[in-house]
């Protein structure tokens, strides 16, 4: 497939029908809320398209982001995303290895220096080099060499986008979000652990199709992470009448009631999973009966108790209150016997009390 | 700083910092009015002094008639943004579960909308409460500073949880946090400022109640 | 309250009594509005029904309601979808499935005919290089 074709000529090329391609860009308007009045805008972008070139680097991950990617709820319509991009250099999926692999990077950089798109997932680790390297070049090297060449960079996960798991407190390595290390390009955050596959898709396209979507200020795309959990879901009458399931397997459980006191992260955290949903539609963790983890958010892993309330401190309140109580007594004691100590003397002394002692503050 | 690194700091060492300035700076101002001491009351006694205190403490709470004709703005609207205090902080779910956290005693709540209702009624009587103090001349004349951070401090959790539970402007992680932010300045201020009223008030009542009754007199 | 200690009955938890959303019936009137527009001014309206939180079971609710009408069609492309015309004429229900049948997409759309179902210029002048190809081919076998 020639890359100077558009996506039109391509798709019609390998027969795909304009109906296909209308069906694609109807769900994809969709899974990217956007309104359907936007469905022929992007199907007359993306049949011009150019497949643009996009370098895929891993770092420190678990690979559930390409999994999550890779098993996405409709594999032709997805195939249809993969046919929009020319995907040059992504080491888990590419079938070259070693360095005949470095050089399909190398290869790609250089035909399309500047306008390239480099996608990263993993968080890249700090002082010690040591820690992530692939074909002898640390992670730090990688991202600074490609990021240089890129138009835009993608970071997929949380760990690309804030951190994630291998920054969680001790942080070992060292670790550090794309954001951390490149200053100068713009980033787009997917975040989650892993990220809807639908969000992944549908961010890509977006990009293609209207350029730099609308970040927030994490650098979220706005369609996929504009609301919270907690505003989309469908439990939340049941948080606003006060009806709250206490354990998993009481009443209000098995009747479906918010999950506000398990430790619902819903109301901090903002993804899409209320309604692009995961597994066809399927279903999200709270439809599941599980509080909302809180995944797509900065230090999600080190946010107090996965099952512990969000309006809840994430120290122990009664031990501080108890050695609280313990220094006041002391403290207390010897302010007390000073104070019992001076109006003994000014009683034995007859002092007067005067008007500035009355007036006096506390 | 992120709006989630925000979030975690004042639910943890901020909220632990506060809890100790407030549990220590009561217990130390507690300390400090029973440690003075009293002059025993040489005089025979008419009556129980247990009784009489233990009756003033509640019966304070219900005005009389006069006073009801004197200031009756300061009284209703007083009695409004109290008992909205109450409701607002201890019947919110969210709130309870910070008393659990601390104490391991819950209580069932109320639904979230009655709570934000209250919230907003309690916020106008505190702003009424406010224009009059600022506008009559005799009331004026009695405020300070602190009785002006007073009314701030405490005003100020009801409208960062009004925004909060609303998500008004800024991500929900950083008006959560101010929410909480705004507590921790209050319960920072508790014990040093005339808010310690709301513990201090039963001892005063107790005194007076308690005086009157040894002397056989109706309080 | 801990995650091992979740039972399996969670997982059942939500679906039978779900509480309704209340976004059910502005829903059906956002379609009354639709129809009017039509019949007055031509207009052709699209909701995405993804964009707007259904409870579940709030959305088998709504597609009873509209019902089944006279057209329903099924195209085969890359996965089916179902264009079905509702109870109501020009309300139309879209449904487009993947390979796996798995719901990807539905709209309700209000017109005469959805874009969809219609011909589309690039696939009829594909198929008439597909018929032209195969008369020239049996012209130059006979």
């Amino acid at each position: 497939m020639s890359k100077d074709k558009t996506l039109g000529e391509t798709l019609q090329e390998r027969g795909v029908s304009r109906r296909s391609f209308l069906k694609f860009c109807a769900t994809t308007a969709s899974m990217m809320a956007l309104p359907p009045a936007m469905i022929p805008v992007i199907a007359a972008t993306l049949e011009k398209l150019r497949r643009p070139s996009v370098i895929w680097l891993s770092f420190q991950e678990c690979t559930g982001c390409t999994e999550s990617l890779t098993r996405s709820h409709s594999a032709t319509i997805e195939d249809l995303i993969f046919d929009t991009i020319s995907l040059d250099y992504h080491h888990t999926l590419q079938a070259a290895s070693g360095s005949a692999a470095e050089h399909a990077r190398e290869e790609a950089m250089q035909e399309n220096y500047g306008n390239y798109i480099l996608v990263v997932d993993g968080s890249i680790p700090g002082e010690n080099n040591g820690y992530s390297t692939i074909a002898g070049i640390s992670n730090k090297a990688m991202l600074l060499e490609v990021a240089a060449g890129a138009a835009a960079i993608v970071a997929v996960g949380s760990c690309a986008a804030f951190g994630g798991i291998p920054k969680a407190d001790p942080n070992p390595t060292g670790a550090v979000s794309v954001s951390d290390l490149i200053k100068d390009k713009p980033i787009v955050n997917i975040p989650g652990c892993p990220p809807i596959p639908a969000v992944i898709t549908g961010v890509l396209v977006q990009f293609l199709t209207f350029g730099l979507p609308e970040l927030d200020q994490l650098g979220r795309p706005a369609a996929f992470y504009g609301n919270s959990i907690h505003d989309r879901c469908y439990r939340r009458p049941f948080y606003d009448k006060g009806l709250f399931a206490d354990s998993f397997d009481d009443e209000g459980a098995k009747k479906g009631w918010c999950l506000f006191k398990l430790g619902c992260k819903g109301p901090t955290t903002y993804n899409a999973c209320a309604t692009t949903k995961w597994n066809d539609g399927t279903s999200f963790p709270i439809e599941a009966g599980h509080p909302c983890l809180g995944c797509s958010e900065p230090d999600f892993w080190d946010a107090g108790s996965f099952y512990k309330a969000l309006s809840t401190p994430t120290e122990d309140i009664g031990k501080t209150a108890v050695y609280a109580g313990a220094a006041g007594l002391i403290a207390g004691a010897a302010l007390g016997a000073s104070l019992r100590a001076r109006k003994q003397s000014a009683v034995k002394n007859h002092e007067r009390v005067t008007i500035d002692d009355l007036d006096q503050e506390s | 700083m992120t709006d989630a690194e925000f979030l975690l700091w004042v639910r943890g060492p901020a909220f632990t910092t506060a809890t100790f300035i407030m549990c220590a700076g009561l217990v130390i101002r507690f300390l400090e009015i029973f440690l003075l001491g009293r002059k025993a009351d040489l005089a025979e006694a008419r009556g129980s002094a247990f009784a009489g205190g233990f009756r003033t403490m509640f019966k304070r709470s219900i005005p009389d008639a006069g006073s009801f004709e004197r200031s009756g703005f300061t009284l209703v609207s007083g009695y409004i943004f109290h008992i909205g205090l109450f409701i607002v902080i201890f019947l919110f779910v969210p709130h309870i579960l910070v008393f659990e956290a601390a104490t391991g005693l819950s209580w069932p709540g109320l639904p979230s909308n009655i709570i934000d209702a209250t919230n907003v009624v309690t916020m106008i009587a505190l702003l009424a409460v406010l224009i009059h103090r600022i506008k009559d001349p005799v009331m004026r004349m009695l405020s300070e500073f602190n009785d002006y951070l007073v009314w701030f401090v405490t005003f100020l959790p009801l409208l960062t949880g009004y925004l909060a539970f609303h998500r008004v402007g800024l991500s929900a992680p950083m008006l959560i946090g101010l929410h909480i932010l705004s507590v921790e300045l209050l319960m920072v201020l508790f014990p040093f400022t005339k808010l310690s009223h709301a513990f201090t008030l039963w001892m005063a009542r107790w005194y007076n109640g308690a005086i009157a009754g040894y002397k056989g007199v109706q309080s | 309250m801990t995650a091992n200690g979740m039972p399996a009955s969670t997982i059942a938890s939500s679906a039978p009594c779900a509480p309704p959303t209340g976004n059910l019936v502005p829903l059906l009137h956002e379609i009354r509005h639709a129809l009017t527009r039509w019949l007055e001014q031509g207009e052709e309206h699209v909701i995405d029904l993804r964009s707007i939180p259904l409870a579940p079971g709030e959305e088998d609710s709504l597609l009873e309601q509209l019902g089944e009408g006279e057209v329903n069609a099924r195209l085969s492309i890359t996965g089916p979808s179902d264009i079905i015309e509702t109870r109501y004429p020009a309300v139309w229900l879209i449904t487009h499935y993947n390979e796996n049948e798995s719901i990807i997409g539905r709209f309700i759309e209000i017109c005469e005919v959805p874009g969809i179902l219609k011909s589309q210029a690039d696939d009829i002048r594909a198929g008439l290089e597909r018929l032209e190809d195969q008369l020239s081919n049996a012209e130059t076998r006979a």
